[in-house]
């Protein structure tokens, strides 16, 4: 019963990582119908930023909002740079242009940081948190918590803010959105920045657990892909609450299933895509969208 | 009366048909304007024109400003307000939230609440759906929505593209008392399309008549209602 607690609140940490890099995907999708494959790799980029700064002797939390916020300009600057020139292309050629920026991203940050794993520091104590007989790892609880503060700013902003008003608008009716005078191709630029933030929070919280290198993102990614599937890729909520349970699913099936242990994990996160998308395409809490033909 | 809006020589094309070839017309300050002609006479194109949503050569003044080639977004800012065909409205958003968007671009956003229940003043139903998602109104509830969102700007002028389209007559027969009412309240000048031109006729102090592009017929609108063609072609006795 202990384990099972502890592997519960240990999958719900990761969990919440995945769904924040799914949340990012979601962003993007919902405004442009791209997945923006680059996703992980900048947030892995800013976490070796991060890095960067942490070196140079800044405190932990100086480093942390200062990383955000140049995640956040980066993210508004490669919107502006790259996919403004394609903004009317077909779908595919964003694509393409996503997966060029992440092979670039990751290039360079082998190229500037080298392949060789670095540790990289929690702000959290390394002792456990004992509650009655159970130990939580205190990384897991506040990384649950900094996702979850994360994800509630996000929500405020986008309810309650005049600027996340018009990006939803801007997101659904781009024409109209024009027509009330909305600038749809800053919000567009906004919403990559803001996706930025989100994964490079999600990056902070991953590294102390897989250890920074230029490929730490790649397996947390599909995890993302099968929580933003999982959720509804129309669905922001959705996709946060399918990073929960993938991150829970993905830990439980490891350590009770012996065949799957530690290995064959990624591969629970593809059959959940597979099994989604053959049983119910739109997700969970997605919409079906219906064309007119 | 001073004109408004003045368009002269106003041409428009997609790809290598001519949709516009040239024409000229005026919106006087205060007034209400209407532009009739069949389907595809180019009614929609003029006014998309207008608010620079399609490319176009000639001239576009506002209030002596000229302002053809700008983007859409800084003529809003203007002070003109389009309500396009098919409503435009935010599906998934609230009524209220329909509503801020139309504020959007207004230098002076205070007092957000007070215009809120203005514009709902002449649309009562609209305070009573506040919070429900727009995608759920009926089709004439989301045209008064439409009308709505585009008076919280407080336009000087206000652009109409078919606000008859799909309704019943009745209710249009009350849009069309409303945007009486509109204009002279709120003094915005309206620059109304319309394929029901009997309504048209009766709403407008000037008309002017497109077929194919071009400007056939224009004039006070009570003269085009008593005139013989257009009675026959467009009005139907």
């Amino acid at each position: 019963m202990d384990t099972l607690i502890q592997q519960i609140v240990s999958g719900l940490a990761t969990g919440g990582i995945y769904g924040s890099v799914a949340l990012a995907l979601v962003m993007i999708y919902q405004a442009t119908e791209v997945v923006n494959y680059a996703q992980g790799e900048m947030a892995m980029f800013s976490t070796y930023l991060a890095w960067t700064l942490l070196n140079a002797g800044l405190p932990y939390w100086v480093a942390f909002f200062a990383t955000l916020a140049i995640a956040f300009v980066g993210g508004l600057v490669l919107e502006r740079i790259l996919i403004r020139p394609v903004e009317n292309a077909p779908v595919l050629t964003i694509v393409i242009v996503c997966i060029g920026l992440l092979v670039i991203l990751n290039s360079v940050a082998g190229w500037v940081y080298s392949y060789i794993q670095k540790p990289f520091p929690s702000p959290f104590p390394s002792k456990p948190i004992q509650v009655g007989n159970i130990y939580f790892g205190a990384h897991d609880i506040g990384a649950l918590g900094v996702t979850l503060v994360v994800l509630a700013c996000l929500y405020v902003f986008f309810r309650f803010t005049t600027l996340g008003l018009a990006m939803r608008a801007a997101a659904q009716n781009p024409v109209s959105s024009r027509l009330c005078g909305i600038r749809v191709g800053w919000m567009l630029a906004v919403g990559w920045g803001l996706a930025a933030l989100v994964g490079a929070v999600a990056g902070m919280m991953v590294a102390p657990i897989v250890f920074l290198d230029p490929n730490m993102m790649a397996g947390i990614l599909i995890y993302a892909f099968a929580s933003a599937t999982l959720g509804g890729f129309t669905s922001p909520g959705g996709a946060v609450l399918g990073g929960l349970i993938v991150g829970v699913i993905e830990n439980l099936v490891g350590t009770y299933v012996s065949f799957i242990g530690t290995e064959l994990k990624l591969t629970v996160a593809l059959a959940m895509i597979l099994i989604v998308l053959v049983f119910r395409p739109s997700g969970l809490f997605g919409r079906a969208v219906v064309h007119r033909v | 009366m001073a004109a408004l809006l003045s368009v002269r020589d106003l041409q428009a094309r997609y790809g290598d048909t001519r949709v516009l070839r040239g024409i000229t017309f005026e919106v006087a300050e205060g007034g209400i304007t209407t532009i009739l002609g069949a389907n595809g006479a180019g009614k929609t194109t003029t006014l998309r024109a207008v608010c620079g949503m399609v490319k176009t050569d000639g001239e576009i003044t506002l209030a002596g400003k000229r302002i053809e080639g700008r983007a859409t977004e800084s003529i809003v800012r203007l002070g003109v307000a389009h309500v396009p065909e098919g409503r435009g409205t935010f599906v998934q958003l609230t009524v209220q939230e329909n509503l801020r968007l139309g504020a959007y671009a207004r230098r002076d956003p205070a007092n957000l609440n007070q215009d809120i229940e203005r514009v709902c003043r002449y649309f009562p139903v609209l305070a009573e759906r506040r919070n429900q998602v727009a995608g759920t109104l009926s089709g004439g509830e989301q045209q008064m929505l439409a009308v709505a969102r585009a008076l919280m700007l407080k336009p000087k002028l206000l652009l109409l593209d078919e606000p008859s389209l799909g309704l019943a007559p009745l209710v249009v027969r009350e849009i069309f008392r409303i945007i009486r009412t509109i204009n002279r309240e709120e003094h915005v000048s309206v620059l109304l399309v319309e394929q029901n031109a009997s309504l048209a006729l009766g709403l407008a102090d000037h008309a002017y008549l497109m077929e194919t592009g071009t400007v056939v017929m224009s004039g006070p609108a009570a003269e085009l209602r008593q005139n013989d063609a257009i009675r026959r072609a467009y009005l139907g006795y």
